[in-house]
């Protein structure tokens, strides 16, 4: 039988509400005459769709989402019979498949045919070629926001006044169009002020990371954390008051010396490495990964997928004094829009600043975008901080990719590598 | 004496290493891993400790002028004997196994001539084991099941014939049996047995006895055990005393060859490429992912597809003088591409030349990917032996990396024991 549900925290009983609403007010659309709108994570203009009364529907959420249930690998085989070769990302077979299987949402209902695919691209062509065959299915108009790759490792005026003037006569006028409703700024900018407030908070949360024992896991309890902020919800009094909730509980624990609450309900306070991990997660075997962390005592104190959606301990904020450049800006800066070099800058910073172990790399075995390039960004952060780091290969939603023995003899070796160089391996007493 | 040991539990043998507190090795003992783990491991654990007696003895005899230039022979006698002693031990274990084994309707009125033919046979083999132990005589196998297995057959035989009984009765008695008997943890009493093998044993004189019988004396404690290899987390061990098996092949590497720095092991399950410091700390490893291709069960497969036997792939491969260019390591596509080219008319020997010659490339890529080849390079796990796979790395490597040194140990197979002997000792030492 299937395992006892996690251990939730209050914070995370409200987030899962939030997405219960979502998901409702997606599949109620013909009730309701709402607008929906299918978008990517990275970039994502939720506040922009939200001055449209457009409800925003994630492809790459609602894969996650089949993959915790566990019914991403049907889903799969059945793109793959439809001629989705195997190597392609696994989010978008999940996608394809679960249309081909009556596309049934979470709570049941089927999605309804999404009114617009707003297509903010931000560094994975994957995205493109994704809405291509969405668009095919479902005969919709794609807005399509260009995004400038930030080859250089920095954005330029030029690159932002390019991604306002497509707001400007493409994107607002499009969803215009597709909604019915009028823009109106004033209404974005109280989004955006909703925005900032969350990701102050956010940001507050990841970085306490830095406190020992750390009172988050910043992968495996990081995905909750993001969820919101990533999603439908950023700009919302709901997002407002979640990342309120959460720092709260983080600040609690904090006082009592506690780690994070594993799934099986337990602080995690024996806290022997700290890592930093790069790559997403695996999502069909999510508490079992995991739990390949916590037995060891590895806990997470900062990784990048957290900053997929956007860098916000970077810096940036939505800003309601500049409502589209910072949308603009917001897009530029995500993480998988990022060059190599930015990509190594950021990860030695954090092996540093959060006193890590080493860098851990999670490499996706479908995902090209992110795991290009993986290998040299472990050595390049290795060399310069001179910590160990270590690589496991798994994949996003897809089954038959996660070799659990594979997966965990990779990490024990890494776990007891860390812990061998920290006794200096008792040189002393190697035969002469 | 305080022993420290190290016990790699691999899928196919099980591998213990016994060592004294200055890191000098004194015993190893190997057996197969079967289907018990439990086993396995006592099993190779008391290997090593009978050959840890041998060593004790050794060093007992070397300071005994008497003797000197003599000892080997004095051992290998006195090995011989206990091996005999042992073997007759267990041999009474399978007898009595079977006696009580002889029930059910199969049997019902026949119990009583089964037990004759039985005795009759054990009785026999008995007598002839004494030949397999002479002096001399090249024993084909380190298993008591291989052993006792011949000769049963060929005694049962001989006995059910006289006894006009038929053989397959005994016969399947026998199988039910010698699976329990060789799942039973091995009886202690490695002094007792010592001490019969000595009084068997032609060299009784004083000079002998003595030194051999203070080295006996010896108490061999169990200080501390550290586990490793994939049946690791089946040993009833403390977390502790656990460690994974690239950190214990890295260290293993490190004690034979200390210079060493980069280290391939391709093992029944999966390839590791592993960079050791100059102190023996893993650095840096990687290895295959989910998929086991390349690894030494690839070449089992081959084995099979070619109706040959695992040993005979390497000498077959090394015969061949046009290589035929294999392109998958996947084990399935590889049985595809044999029979496919098989089809085509290409000879055995090329073709296993280039199928080792792709799973050597394959293992290229993965030390590429653990940071290259460094000077010294070691070489262990099964694959080492293959002496056509050895050729191809060989080759491969100097193209790569250069004259880089490459170490082969004979005794690569207890590499990852020996490094988890050595970090039993600086658990404690330290
Ligand atoms: S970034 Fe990776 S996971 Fe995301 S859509 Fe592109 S290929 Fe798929």
């Amino acid at each position: 039988m299937s395992k006892p549900e996690a251990v939730k925290e209050p914070s995370m009983e409200m987030q899962k509400a939030m997405i219960a609403r979502n998901y409702d007010a997606i599949t109620s659309k013909h009730e309701t005459g709402r607008k929906v709108s299918s978008t990517f994570v990275p970039g994502n203009l939720n506040e922009l769709l939200m001055c449209f009364d457009i409800v925003n529907n994630l492809p790459e959420i609602n894969a996650i989402q089949a993959g915790m249930r566990k019914a991403s690998g049907g889903y799969i085989m059945e793109a793959e019979k439809s001629g989705h070769s195997e190597d392609v990302c696994t989010y978008v077979k999940a996608d394809i498949g679960q249309m081909s299987k009556g596309n049934i949402a979470p709570n049941g209902k089927p999605y309804p045919n999404p009114d617009v695919l707003m297509l903010s691209y931000t560094g994975c062509y994957t995205f493109m070629k994704w809405f291509e065959l969405l668009r095919e299915e479902y005969k919709c108009p794609t807005l399509m926001l260009h995004v400038p790759y930030e080859g250089d490792g920095h954005s330029t005026k030029n690159m932002r006044d390019y991604i306002v003037k497509q707001l400007k006569e493409v994107v607002i006028p499009g969803l215009e169009q597709v909604s019915g409703v009028k823009f109106d700024i004033d209404r974005l900018r109280q989004y955006l002020r909703n925005s900032a407030k969350a990701e102050d908070n956010l940001v507050w949360c990841l970085e306490q990371g830095k406190v020992k024992p750390s009172p988050i896991d910043a992968y495996f309890g990081g995905v909750y954390y993001i969820g919101p902020i990533f999603t439908a919800f950023r700009g919302t009094e709901d997002a407002v008051s979640y990342y309120e909730m959460l720092r709260k509980e983080v600040q609690g624990r904090i006082e009592n010396h506690q780690g994070p609450l594993t799934p099986e309900g337990t602080y995690f306070n024996d806290q022997k490495y700290r890592l930093i991990v790069e790559g997403p997660p695996n999502w069909t075997n999510f508490r079992e990964f995991w739990k390949m962390f916590y037995d060891e005592g590895a806990i997470v104190v900062a990784s990048s997928y957290t900053k997929v959606g956007g860098l916000y301990d970077q810096g940036f904020r939505h800003d309601p004094d500049n409502p589209l450049e910072s949308l603009a800006d917001y897009c530029l800066g995500c993480y998988t829009n990022l060059n190599l070099p930015t990509r190594v800058d950021l990860l030695a910073k954090y092996v540093e600043e959060y006193e890590a172990d080493g860098l851990l790399i999670n490499s996706i075995k479908s995902c090209n975008s992110f795991s290009a390039g993986q290998l040299m960004i472990m050595k390049e952060v290795e060399r310069r901080t001179g910590r160990p780091g270590a690589f496991i290969e798994t994949d996003l939603v897809d089954p038959r990719y996660f070799s659990a023995a594979n997966v965990k003899n990779r990490l024990e070796s890494y776990f007891q590598m860390i812990e061998q160089k920290r006794r200096g391996g008792g040189s002393k007493t190697v035969a002469a | 004496m305080r022993c420290f040991i190290g016990i790699d539990l691999g899928s196919t043998t099980t591998k213990a290493v016994v060592m004294d507190e200055n890191l000098q090795i004194l015993g190893r003992g190997i057996t197969n891993s079967r289907s018990n783990y439990d086993t396995a491991a006592a099993v190779s654990k008391q290997e090593a400790l009978i050959d840890t007696r041998l060593t004790l003895f050794r060093r007992a005899l070397s300071n005994v002028p008497e003797v000197s230039g003599k000892v080997d022979d004095i051992l290998s006698d006195l090995e011989r004997n206990f091996r005999h002693v042992q073997f007759l031990e267990q041999l009474e274990d399978l007898q009595n196994t079977c006696i009580a084994n002889i029930k059910g309707p199969r049997f019902a009125g026949r119990e009583k001539v089964v037990i004759e033919a039985l005795e009759g046979t054990f009785s026999r083999l008995r007598d002839s084991s004494a030949a397999q132990y002479a002096p001399g005589v090249k024993r084909k196998s380190d298993f008591f099941r291989d052993l006792a297995g011949a000769e049963f057959m060929s005694h049962g035989e001989a006995v059910c014939k006289e006894a006009g009984l038929g053989f397959d009765l005994i016969l399947n008695v026998y199988d039910k049996s010698i699976i329990e008997v060789e799942n039973r943890p091995p009886a202690g009493d490695m002094e007792g047995k010592f001490v019969r093998a000595l009084e068997k044993g032609t060299m009784t004189g004083s000079s002998i006895l003595a030194p051999v019988q203070s080295a006996l004396a010896i108490p061999l404690e169990e200080t501390y055990v550290v586990g490793t290899g994939y049946g690791r987390v089946r040993l009833p061990f403390p977390k502790e005393h656990i460690r994974s098996e690239i950190l214990c092949h890295g260290l293993g590497a490190h004690m034979m060859y200390p210079d060493t720095r980069t280290v391939l092991d391709i093992g029944g399950q999966d390839t590791k490429g592993i960079q050791v410091d100059p102190v023996g700390i893993v650095e840096n490893f990687q290895m295959n992912d989910r998929c086991a291709a390349g690894c030494g069960r690839y070449l089992g497969y081959i084995a099979d597809e070619m109706n040959m036997g695992l040993h005979e792939l390497g000498p077959l491969a090394m015969k061949s003088n046009k290589q035929v260019r294999i392109n998958s390591t996947c084990t399935v596509f590889a049985g595809a591409e044999l029979r496919d080219r098989l089809a085509l008319g290409e000879k055995r020997e090329d073709i296993l030349a280039g199928l080792h010659r792709a799973i050597i490339l394959r293992a290229m890529s993965i030390l590429s990917r653990a940071g290259g080849v460094k000077d010294q390079f070691t070489f262990t796990g099964g694959v080492a032996k293959n002496e056509a796979a050895v050729r191809e790395l060989r080759k491969l490597i100097k193209e790569n990396y250069g004259d880089v040194t490459i170490n082969i140990d004979p005794d690569s197979i207890y590499t990852g024991a020996l490094g988890g002997a050595t970090f039993a000792v600086r658990a404690v030492v330290n």
